[in-house]
């Protein structure tokens, strides 16, 4: 928390956007939004398919023009001075665009000529981010070899290639398996310590909840909410949420005993929210037998009461 | 399509172009250089088939087109040929693999390479490959004693600007094509007919004139063909009423000028393509 407020508070802003818009002939894909990012933070782009998220990444790293408003890198307009932030940011899109003709080392050897990186720079580096993370074994192996969470990790090694002051990771752990979502989370963790900022994209609730410093929801191309993402849930939400299957007896007594509780129904599941811990003792010991589960509030509650359950194309 | 919002993305501009074309070219010479024997072998063998089979064979019927024996006058017709595939293969179906396939595009523009230069290198990679690969054509109809004059040399140039005109020719349907399939059209439709009235194996000359106005107005493979028989056996014929010297002079022209235009219209549509 402390070093929260020192980022926050003391650190110099690296992102801003004035009205940020971005349209798709009739579809209004980010809509007039406003936010600014500072050095050193870690801030998701939180939202449902289609919110916005990755287009507003795409801006930022100059890949799509800006229809209206203004957006500014490190003071430089992405309008006019493309090719200086594209040098300054490292990039993770969402899809696979490895290329599958080199092996992994040549992958970022090849990516660093991107850069004008000279050659012996290039590999340097290269075999310092192969070690970091832990491809040096894979690194005469063609990229068809690898599993999902290993090209994952090698493009985001291949981000790094220009030592970026920022990174952009675009839904960095959509598709893979637990065990794999960790190591990448690991990396993204040890990447923050260093001082790296992080901006990334996710509709993973954990994820968020799990490495960002302050959150930016997004639905329907706006930003409806941000903030830190527990302060978030303890606004929202509360602490603790009671779920159990819908009973109308149940809902009765659950209305009559706490009646300044938040009580809503989702589908076949009736669920309480409350402010502090401790409230749902009582109800527990009145219907022993009934499927009660007590839990903490979580990031996805915050994002589905704003966003709402309806489902997303 | 969609239309877009904002018209100024659409709105034509010159390319603007600096050296980082360099590191697109680079990254296809390096991936060609990676398995050189496969990309080498066809055109090595390809032109040996061709004159074994039109010079000994067909060529026992002609013996001989405008005073040049049939083998000879066939051969600047393969080194043409090469020309063509190497710059149209590579820029509509190597091209439209790269963009759509593996998004080796997308991957680069995220560097401070922009969408012209990305388009621009694949248009170089495109016209060194059809030097690469015709200087092998042309080395191996030498081989055969079929190159009469200095001037080969001239065939350097010629391929690669040759090159570059069927690989930004290429690149344009390839920002048209809706998927990879769709290249059958100028393949079947472009391709092959160059292929037979393109001046390669069948002289153009006795043809009806209306043909031959037609091969020297829209089709490219002519002039390029016409340029490589000067280069190497020094003759051409007197084509749709012009005289040699100005047929020479027209492909020379024509090559240039559609080069040029087909160079900045290719880039021009794949960045409104890629653009979004």
């Amino acid at each position: 928390m402390i070093l929260l407020e020192y980022k926050m508070g003391s650190s110099e802003s690296l992102i801003k956007a004035r009205n940020l818009t971005k349209k798709f002939g009739g579809l209004t894909a980010v809509d007039h939004i406003n936010f600014e990012i500072f050095k050193g933070e870690c801030v998701g782009f939180l939202g449902p398919n289609g919110a916005g998220k990755t287009t507003t990444v795409r801006m930022i790293y100059c890949f799509s023009p800006v229809d209206e408003g203004e957006l500014t890198v490190a003071g430089m307009s992405v309008s006019t001075r493309p090719r200086e932030i594209k040098r300054m940011v490292g990039v993770a899109p969402q899809e696979d665009n490895l290329d599958p003709d080199f092996t992994v080392l040549k992958n970022l050897q090849v990516y660093a000529r991107y850069f004008d990186i000279p050659k012996a720079e290039a590999e340097k580096r290269a075999s310092e981010l192969l070690k970091f993370f832990q491809l040096e074994e894979k690194q005469t192996k063609s990229i068809d070899e690898l599993s999902t969470g290993m090209k994952r990790c090698l493009i985001i090694a291949r981000a790094l290639i220009n030592q970026p002051q920022f990174l952009l990771l675009d839904e960095p752990t959509t598709g893979l398996d637990p065990q794999a979502r960790h190591i990448v989370w690991d990396e993204i963790r040890s990447l923050l310590k260093k001082g790296v900022t992080v901006i990334l994209t996710t509709h993973y609730m954990d994820e968020a909840a799990a490495l960002c410093d302050r959150v930016l929801i997004m639905d329907n191309g706006k930003i409806i909410e941000e903030g830190n993402p527990q302060k978030l849930i303890k606004t929202h939400v509360g602490e603790d949420v009671l779920e159990v299957p819908f009973n109308e007896y149940l809902l009765d007594t659950l209305k009559q005993e706490l009646p300044k509780a938040t009580i809503e129904i989702f589908g076949d599941q009736i669920r309480v929210f409350v402010n502090k811990h401790g409230f749902f003792d009582r109800i527990v010991k009145k219907f022993p037998g009934v499927n009660i589960t007590i839990r903490n509030a979580n990031l996805e509650d915050v994002f589905l009461k704003l966003t709402g359950r309806k489902l997303r194309k | 399509m969609k239309k877009r919002a904002n018209s100024s993305q659409s709105d034509f501009q010159l390319p603007k172009l600096t050296y980082r074309v360099w590191a697109v070219w680079r990254r296809n010479f390096d991936v060609f250089m990676k398995t050189w024997h496969v990309n080498f072998l066809p055109s090595f063998i390809e032109p040996i088939l061709y004159l074994l089979a039109f010079g000994f064979g067909l060529g026992t019927f002609v013996t001989e087109i405008d005073g040049i024996p049939y083998m000879q006058w066939i051969a600047p017709g393969l080194v043409a040929i090469t020309i063509m595939y190497g710059g149209f293969f590579e820029c509509t179906y190597g091209s439209f693999v790269r963009m759509y396939f593996q998004r080796t595009f997308d991957a680069i523009i995220a560097t401070p390479i922009n969408v012209e230069e990305v388009i621009a290198g694949e248009l170089l990679w495109g016209a060194t490959r059809a030097t690469l690969t015709s200087s092998i054509v042309l080395a191996v109809i030498a081989a055969f004693g079929l190159v009469s004059t200095p001037w080969f040399l001239a065939m350097l140039p010629i391929a690669f600007f040759g090159g570059l005109l069927f690989a930004a020719l290429g690149m344009c349907f390839t920002a048209l094509a809706p998927n990879i399939d769709f290249f059958n059209y100028p393949t079947f439709l472009l391709i092959t007919p160059m292929f037979l009235i393109g001046n390669t194996f069948i002289p153009l000359a006795p043809l009806p004139n209306l043909l031959q106005t037609i091969a020297l107005a829209v089709l490219p493979l002519t002039h390029v063909t016409n340029l490589s028989r000067v280069s190497i056996v020094g003759k051409i014929q007197t084509l749709a009423g012009l005289e040699p010297e100005w047929v020479l002079f027209l492909a020379a022209f024509w090559v240039a000028l559609v080069t040029t235009i087909l160079f900045i219209l290719s880039i021009f549509l794949m960045k409104r393509k890629l653009i979004k």
